[in-house]
């Protein structure tokens, strides 16, 4: 009965024109939005660096050949070479071993800053979208203001205000990066709220929560998706720039802002303290850019 | 089901800001019947049928479906025993849902149960296989997408169908098979039909009695019979038949504006 034209192999079973239940239709479209991006060659290196990342992060203490907070003053300073291979810091601790630890403390803030500020301006911009009127006017005018304050002195003020430490910084990038989630959210709401739909499920008598949560949300969270992804960059240089200036992360953690910062007054005789953690934030941020642009290719229908 | 006709309008007014979309609509329909609304683009005759289904709140004049009066909000028990097909199948399908998950949700909304079977037994009666299921609506035809919305509206077991324009947006090999689907599915269940077309013919195949509209207003209401004899009164109706037999210069000459 089941005609299977690539002979019952799992690719076959993924691509089935029929699928036979609602796991193997959604596996099947997951496949082909998977063969669409390792098409991308570019996205695939982006994918492979942010794997990467958190690879590291898993394994860093069985990677890292020393212990990030030994200090051995004897050792200070120390160009790259075979026993350092990235070299030391000014309290002799091995950089390489450092920026394995501090790849923990990235993929820290990364992950806490998707899981609340897309959230919330997901939520923010689909309600106000959905209901438009007085909803939408009230939570856009929050939005404008909070839009209108510059992300960084934001961050800052809200730092000053909670203490120096990277649970603050991650408030404060959150709290400064939700409004322009909100702004794309409640703007592809607009697009869908008045399409026939939208109003057929209105006529089963759908409630206004489950026609944003199952109607809505789905059509607005790709693009969010890449715009987050894009925006990764963004959030690891703030982070790592709180760290620089001392807001952040506080010593002796080895996050890559502060270790640039600690590299400062060496960067013209010991280049490499302050230029190893700088080229790690260089490849994580590439990385989640070109992972970026090829998840765009794949769900942004508007790019096909 | 005697007494009470199944809709019921009366002096129904729509206006878009200053434009007055609808203007004084009244007309009833029994169980059991299937009416038409007939008209040119921007006759109101959409309208009306949006008004009666409560997705356009912006309206004053008395609406009683099933012998009860509506207001701008409607219940869940509304929603159960009216139903619409809109015009265009490939926007009235949620392009991430699959067919499943689109049929599934009208059940789950109401509670009733048992999903598995209903899905399975509304598309039998539609006329498409069990293979369509797991689809999602960029994979079928129009003809096939107009198919699950019917099979959406009918999955609640309402007594009346809105039927928006359901063929305009397919091919013309294709709409008659919809047509001769939702004939059949009208007399297997009795259900009321209001159906809105631009299409006189579709409307004459379709309907045992129908309203002409023009500028927002009835123009005159006449049965499928005198439709297809021919026989309308208003002048204006004429003319709608004249141009509905395909163009000739006598007709496009002889063409005046009805305000």
């Amino acid at each position: 009965m089941s005609a299977n034209p690539n002979g019952g192999s799992l690719a076959g079973w993924l691509t089935a024109d029929t699928p036979r239940s609602r796991a193997q239709a959604r596996l099947g479209r997951l496949y082909r939005g998977w063969q669409g991006f390792t098409r991308n060659g570019l996205a695939m290196l982006g994918l492979a660096i942010v794997l990467g990342l958190v690879l590291m992060a898993a394994l860093a203490p069985w990677l890292a050949p020393y212990d990030p907070y030994q200090q051995d003053l004897g050792r200070r300073l120390i160009p790259p070479g075979a026993a350092h291979w990235l070299g030391t810091d000014a309290f002799g601790r091995d950089i390489l071993s450092r920026i394995l630890h501090g790849s923990r403390l990235t993929l820290y803030i990364v992950a806490l800053v998707t899981v609340t500020a897309p959230i919330a301006g997901l939520a923010i911009g689909t309600v106000s979208g959905y209901f438009g009127g007085w909803v939408d006017a009230a939570l856009m005018r929050i939005t404008d203001i909070a839009l209108a304050f510059p992300k960084l002195i934001l961050a800052l003020a809200f730092v000053s205000a909670l203490g120096p430490g990277i649970e603050s910084a991650i408030i404060a990038i959150a709290i400064t990066s939700w409004p322009a989630y909100a702004r794309i959210a409640r703007a592809e709401t607009l697009t869908i709220r008045h399409s026939d739909f939208i109003q057929a499920a209105r006529l089963q008598g759908a409630s206004s929560a489950r026609i944003i949560l199952g109607h809505v949300v789905p059509l607005c969270s790709s693009s969010l998706i890449v715009r987050v992804t894009l925006d990764m960059a963004g959030i690891i240089l703030t982070a790592a720039g709180l760290g620089f200036l001392g807001l952040g992360a506080q010593p002796p953690l080895p996050e890559w802002g502060a270790m640039i910062a600690a590299g400062r007054q060496y960067v013209l005789d010991q280049w490499w303290v302050a230029t190893m953690p700088g080229i790690a934030i260089f490849i994580v941020s590439l990385g989640f850019n070109l992972l970026g642009d090829g998840l765009r290719d794949v769900l942004d229908p508007k790019s096909r | 089901m005697t007494g009470d006709p199944m809709i019921e309008v009366r002096d129904l007014r729509v206006s878009f800001g200053e434009v007055a979309a609808v203007q004084g609509v009244s007309f009833r329909v029994e169980a059991g019947e299937s009416f038409g609304l007939v008209g040119e683009s921007g006759s109101g005759k959409s309208t009306v049928l949006r008004a009666l289904a409560g997705l356009n709140p912006d309206w004053t004049g008395e609406l009683r479906v099933e012998g009860r009066a509506q207001g701008r909000r409607r219940d869940k028990g509304f929603f159960k025993s009216c139903q619409m097909v809109f015009q265009d199948p490939y926007g009235s399908l949620h392009p991430r849902h699959t067919i499943d998950r689109i049929l599934a949700e009208p059940v789950a909304i109401h509670r009733m149960g048992d999903a598995d079977a209903r899905i399975e037994r509304a598309l039998a009666e539609v006329g498409l296989g069990s293979q369509f299921r797991y689809r999602y609506p960029h994979q079928l035809s129009g003809g096939q997408r107009q198919r699950v919305a019917i099979a959406r509206a009918l999955i609640l077991e309402p007594n009346i169908l809105l039927l928006d324009e359901p063929t305009s947006a397919l091919d013309v090999s294709v709409q008659a098979e919809i047509l001769n689907l939702l004939t059949r599915l009208r007399a297997e269940r009795g259900l009321t039909y209001v159906l809105v077309s631009h299409n006189l013919a579709v409307v004459a195949h379709m309907c045992g009695r129908l309203a002409v509209m023009n500028r927002g207003r009835l123009v005159e209401e006449l049965d499928a019979e005198a439709l297809r004899r021919g026989e309308a009164r208003e002048d204006y109706t004429r003319q709608l038949l004249r141009a509905s037999r395909g163009y000739d210069r006598a007709a496009a000459e002889a063409f005046r504006d009805f305000a």
